[in-house]
Parts: structure tokens; C-alpha cells; sequence
């Protein structure tokens, strides 16, 4: 899950993380307020999205005057920004964070993970701060300082800490105020069960002083159970609607910009079928793991996101049978076609436990389903039904 | 011979008095030798009970010590999943099977540490399980699709394993063992380890490796395929067409920061003596194909 970098920084704040003060606000109004409460001769407008690279998409401003904080607000607030993680399309400023400005003399980065390689947390930091750590990754690896946090139950060590702080430039006077706001962030990711935490850029000021100018949080979605305060973060503006709509019957949906709908039993199953289908010269319209348990309800649940999609030519049904019956999913196959409607061609895959019932049932319910015997056949017959062939 | 399990492992279901442990143990049973594998489950304050003939426990160590139990399966539900892995390794159980799906990763984390320097394998979690066709099942895979044979599986996803051993059915393929390594990003045995058992044993002849994007497991399993194996090895990556960024559904697929792509780890697989195909229909001709 994501949230927006105001909250992130409420958060890190909790923890003794320094940042700019600031107000999130909903409107031009309240934009004013915010600089007028803040004081001072300079802000800083900031787009909220769930997406980086804000700033060059100018979501970002510095505003010198309330006027210019007026301005840039109404600006801001309401337009498409498109950055390179949103799409094309762009994703609609709806709220604004409105901050006192820094006096920013060295911008770094910081970024904590989940490392796969040494199954730990890592932490990361570079003197190239500001800029897209990807680049700098790949620019300059050299630039990029890593540590793992080895013993969960202890956290970071001091001395990795300071050591790291160094190494990307914080001068000696300023080692022992970062080391703590590494110590900070690292409790931070562990306390929220964080997957990945950002400061880019964490700056060093004019007086010494490292402050985190930006922030960005995400969580483990398998731990929400145990935080509803994180949860209670969660911005459905910011999501996909077919993916809020499958998330409510426990589908595992993400759209895709294909014209192939594919149901598909099991994560890796469903990622295969989706890449055959492009095999065969197809596109898939989505990712769709019905899981281990579908019912005939979600089953037709998942028919109707799936038909939402005004692209959507075709639909392949792809199911081996394990502990899931083939039977009870022909049943909610037929069922499901028969309560939506079916405006496209359906192509069906069914494999394992009870398959010839499964297909009988099918066969007999007098849709128009065309059968396909291995996954290539069907991944073909779809490709073909979504030309119109 | 077999990796990890076979007809003489003993079994205790942790989580058993839950609906999917006891069908999972029910199937587990009725399955090859599963009536004399199958020994005993755990689930806290049911001790003395049973279920199908199986005895109850309150704890793993008494499971053990009164049964003889050395392998446990685990059903019990993400919140107190890794404790339960924990109860095993510090009972010195020689292998747990974690089936549970949707673990915090910030568990696992703690557990593997737990795990350093004591003797417990750990396969999954969020994995179907290990078979060793006709002598024993243990996990969620359908037993019956399944047939004794020279091809060793190994996995990071569950019907897509099944996908692969339908194939392997098809062109008259039995297996010696499949192993699901689960789908999360902090897990126990990886790819490498189990190619490594299949190297060792004496029935496997030819491996089937499948990956998901993600991580560089498969990189790794790659490159010491590429000068310790001693058999063929052949794979597919799921993924091909998998946007950066989005989980697809397994917590470990995701590509992130331009890793952990298919194409990137295909290369890295043909590149170390690894034959790949992009067509996941095409898994178990491909493995035929490279048998002497």
C-alpha cells in the first residue's frame, strides 16, 4: 500500500525524523492559510500523488509571496500530472502539501528495502541526492552506499550508521544527527512493516542541519492487519477502480493495456497465460488470479470488471484443477456468462481434477464457449477471436 | 530415491484443527503411503484430541517426541504462521513446509534469523508443497496428476508446477520430486538449493526449473548450474509481459528498479547452459527434447 509524502513525513516525524513544517490542504483556500500560518517569506507547493518525479511534471513550485502561493496553488491543484510513473495519462492533483522553505546547501539520498539477497533490510544512501536513484545506479554505481540491518532484533548499528552517514558526505559536526535519523527511519520501516521507505532528497542546511525534504513510505500489504492507523491512510483516488472494485472480492486484478481479459487460477499460471497470449500476438487487458477457493460469486465478480473494460475483445478462461474442481468452475463459468451478459467471445481451458465434467458441463450449457484443449490452443483461438478471425 | 521427502518422512500437520489443514492432511493421507506418513498434527489447547485417526498435540516438541514426527507441514493462518515455523526449527524438526500465503515479510525476516546455524530446512512460505510421486504428498498440489519418474520440478508457483507436470505427463514423464518454493520475496530453500538435491540424487535425470519475475534467484541457481550440474536443466520465467513495478500477486514478482525482468534472467539461464522457452505450453516437450 501507498501513501502520500505528507503522511509519510506525519509518520517519520513520529520517530524524531526532522522535516520542513508543513499542512496538507484540499483547496486554494486553505493553501493561503497554510503559508499565512507558517510564516516566513518562502513555500513550497507540492502535488500529493501516489507517483515520483512530481517536480519535473511541475507539481513542485517555490512560491516567494502569498501570491505566488495562490497562484501555484490553483495551478497545481486539479491538473493531470504526468510524470514517469504515472502513465500517460497522468493522475489528478487533489490534494496539496504546502511547506516552509528549506535552505537546502547539499541534497543526498537515503532509501530503505526489503534486499531479496541477503533476505534482511538494506539501507541506502548516496551523495547524489535530488535525482532518480535509478539513474544514479546506473550512471554511477560507485555513488550508492549500502548496509544491511543483519540482526532484525537490533536494527541498525550505531556504527553502521555513522559509517554510512560519512561516506555520502555529512560532515563530522553533522554524523551524529544523521546516524539518529537513520536509527529513526530504520525503527520507522520496522515498526509500520514497511516494504520501502525514500528520502530523496534528505538535505543538509545552511546551519548544519539534515532534514528530510521529502519522503516517500510504502507498506506490506500482508501486514495491514496489524495497523489500522496505516490503513486508515489508504487514498482509493490514487488507485486503480477495477483494482478497488477486485480488492473488495479478493480477486488479485491489475489492468493491463491489452484487449484479452484472462481469468486464470494462481499468480504464476496467470503471468504465463498473459505471456503466451503475447506470444501468439495478442495482448492482454489484464492480470487476474482468481486464487485457490473461486466461488461462482467471484468468479462473476470477476466476468464483470473484466467486461467494464471498453477495450476488451475477447476473454480466456485458463484453470488447472488442483484442489479447485473443474466442475464447480464450469459452473460458475456458465453461471457467470449467463448473469453478465457475454458481449465477447469466451475461450475456455480447463485441466486436472474432474476436467471431463467440467467440460461437459460447458458443452451442454449452450453458450457459445469455444473450448481450448492445451494452453496453446486456447492462447491461439483467443488471439484469434480478439481479431475478430 | 527422492529429495527432501519420501515414504519413510513422518508428518505432523501445525495448524490442524483449521479447514485446510485437516483437508490438506485428509488428502495428504489418502495419497501413496500418506496412512503411515501421516503421525500426528499441533494445534494449541487441542491437545488429546484427533482427527482422522491422527493424534493431536498441544506443541510441536511433544508431537515429536511421542510420534517420532521429523517433517511438519504448516496451515496455520499468516498472524501466527512464522511462530509456527519458530516452534519447529526450536523442536530441530529436519524439514517444515510452509503452505500459509500472506506471511508479513517483516516475520520472515525475524524467523530466518532465528534459523541461523540450526539444522531445519525450510520450504515456502505461500508454496503448494513437495511431492515425491507415489511414495508421498505433502501440501496442495493434486496428488493424482502426478506419476513416479527420472524429472525433478522445482518451482516458485503452484499451478503453474502443475502446469508443468501435465506437460511432463504428456510426453510419458514421471517425476522424482516437485518442490514449490513459494512466491514471497523472504523465503527458505531458493532455486540453487534444490538444484543442488536434484544433482545429488540418483533418480533425477533431468530438471524442469521455473521462475517468476523478480529478485535473481534464478541468476544464481544459473550460474552454479553452470559449473556443478551434472544434468540437463531446462526453464521458463513467467513475467514476460509483466509491467515494472506492479506486484503480480505472489509478494516477490515485481519487477523493481529494472530488476529482476524475464528477459533478464532468460539470458542469464541460456547463457549458463540452461535451455528456455517463451512458451510456458512448450515446458515439457523442451525437457524431452534435451534427455539423452
Amino acid at each position: 500500500m501507498k501513501i502520500h509524502e505528507y503522511q509519510a513525513k506525519e509518520i517519520l516525524r513520529k520517530y524524531g525524523v526532522v522535516t520542513p513544517r508543513g499542512y496538507p490542504c484540499f483547496s486554494v483556500d486553505e493553501a493561503v492559510d497554510a503559508a499565512k500560518k507558517l510564516g516566513g517569506k518562502v513555500w513550497v507547493v507540492k502535488a500529493q500523488i501516489h507517483a515520483g518525479g512530481r517536480g519535473k511534471g511541475g507539481g513542485v513550485k517555490v512560491a516567494k509571496s502569498l501570491d505566488e502561493v495562490k497562484t501555484y496553488s490553483s495551478q497545481i491543484l486539479g491538473m493531470q500530472l504526468k510524470t514517469h510513473q504515472t502513465g500517460p495519462a497522468g493522475q489528478k492533483v487533489r490534494r496539496l502539501l504546502i511547506e516552509e522553505g528549506a535552505d537546502i546547501k547539499k541534497e543526498l539520498y537515503l532509501g530503505m528495502v526489503i534486499d531479496r539477497g541477503s533476505q534482511r533490510v538494506a539501507l541506502m544512501a548516496s551523495s547524489e541526492g535530488g535525482m532518480d536513484i535509478e539513474e544514479v545506479a546506473a550512471k554511477t554505481p560507485e555513488k550508492i552506499h549500502r548496509v544491511i540491518v543483519k540482526d532484525p532484533f537490533k536494527g541498525l548499528a550505531d556504527k553502521d550508521a555513522e559509517d554510512i552517514a560519512r561516506k555520502i558526505g555529512v560532515p563530522s559536526d553533522s554524523v551524529p544527527q544523521a546516524r539518529d535519523l537513520l536509527k529513526s527511519l530504520y525503527k520507522a520501516f520496522d515498526d509500520t512493516d514497511a516494504s520501502l521507505a525514500e528520502i530523496n532528497p534528505l538535505i543538509l542546511t545552511g546551519d548544519g542541519k539534515v532534514v528530510a525534504l521529502d519522503a516517500k513510505m510504502n507498506f506490506d500489504d500482508n501486514a495491514l492487519f496489524r495497523h489500522p492507523e496505516i490503513v486508515a491512510l489508504r487514498d482509493l483516488d490514487e488507485e486503480d477502480p477495477a483494482e478497488v472494485e477486485a480488492s473488495k472480492f479478493d480477486l488479485n486484478y491489475i489492468q493491463l493495456d491489452g484487449n484479452i481479459g484472462c481469468l486464470v487460477n494462481g499468480a504464476g499460471l496467470a503471468m504465463a497465460t498473459m505471456d503466451i497470449i503475447k506470444l501468439y500476438g495478442g495482448a492482454p487487458a489484464n492480470f487476474l488470479d482468481v486464487g485457490g477457493g473461486a466461488s461462482t460469486e467471484k468468479v462473476t465478480e470477476a466476468f464483470k470488471i473484466m467486461l467494464k473494460n471498453p477495450k476488451l475483445k475477447a476473454i480466456l478462461v485458463n484453470i488447472f484443477g488442483g484442489i479447485m474442481k473443474c466442475d464447480v468452475i464450469a459452473q460458475g463459468v456458465v453461471a457467470a456468462a449467463r448473469e453478465v451478459k457475454l458481449s465477447v467471445p469466451l475461450v475456455v481451458r480447463l485441466e486436472g481434477t474432474n476436467v471431463d465434467l467440467g467440460k461437459k458441463i460447458l458443452a451442454e450449457s449452450g453458450l457459445p464457449i469455444i473450448s481450448g484443449n492445451n494452453m496453446a490452443d486456447a492462447a491461439q483461438k483467443v488471439v484469434g477471436s480478439a481479431k475478430g478471425k | 530415491m527422492s529429495i527432501l521427502i519420501n515414504k519413510n518422512s513422518r508428518v505432523m500437520t501445525q495448524g490442524i484443527t483449521g479447514k485446510t489443514g485437516q483437508f490438506h492432511t485428509k488428502m495428504g493421507k489418502e495419497y501413496a503411503n500418506g496412512k503411515a506418513c501421516y503421525v500426528a498434527g499441533v494445534t494449541p489447547k487441542k491437545g488429546g484430541q484427533s482427527y482422522e485417526g491422527i493424534p493431536i498435540f498441544d506443541t510441536v516438541r511433544e508431537a515429536k517426541e511421542k510420534t517420532g514426527a521429523n517433517v511438519s507441514v504448516i496451515y496455520v493462518p499468516p498472524p501466527y504462521a512464522a511462530a509456527a515455523i519458530d516452534e519447529a526449527v526450536e523442536a530441530g524438526l529436519d524439514l517444515v513446509i510452509c503452505i500459509t500465503e500472506g506471511i508479513p515479510v517483516r516475520d520472515m525476516i525475524r524467523t530466518q534469523h532465528k534459523m541461523l546455524g540450526k539444522k531445519t530446512i525450510l520450504v515456502g512460505p505461500n508454496c503448494p508443497g513437495v511431492i515425491t510421486p507415489d511414495e508421498i504428498k505433502i501440501g496442495i498440489m493434486p496428488g493424482h496428476i502426478h506419476k513416479k519418474g527420472p524429472i525433478g520440478v522445482v518451482s516458485r508457483s503452484g499451478t503453474l508446477t502443475y502446469e508443468a507436470v501435465g506437460q511432463l505427463m504428456e510426453v510419458g514423464l514421471g517425476q522424482s520430486s516437485c518442490v514449490g518454493i513459494g512466491g514471497d520475496p523472504v523465503n527458505g530453500l531458493k532455486h540453487i538449493d534444490v538444484l543442488k538435491m536434484f544433482n545429488d540424487d540418483p533418480q533425477t535425470e533431468a530438471v524442469i526449473m521455473v521462475g517468476e519475475i523478480g529478485g535473481t534467484n534464478e541468476e544464481e541457481a544459473a550460474q552454479w548450474v553452470k559449473s556443478n550440474m551434472k544434468k540437463p536443466v531446462v526453464g521458463f520465467i513467467a513475467g514476460v509481459t509483466a509491467p515494472p513495478g506492479k506486484r503480480m500477486g505472489h509478494a516477490g514478482a515485481i519487477i523493481s528498479g529494472g530488476k529482476g525482468t524475464a528477459e533478464e534472467k532468460l539470458e542469464v539461464m541460456e547463457a549458463c547452459g540452461i535451455r528456455t522457452t517463451k512458451n510456458p505450453a512448450e515446458m515439457g516437450k523442451l525437457l524431452k527434447s534435451v534427455l539423452k
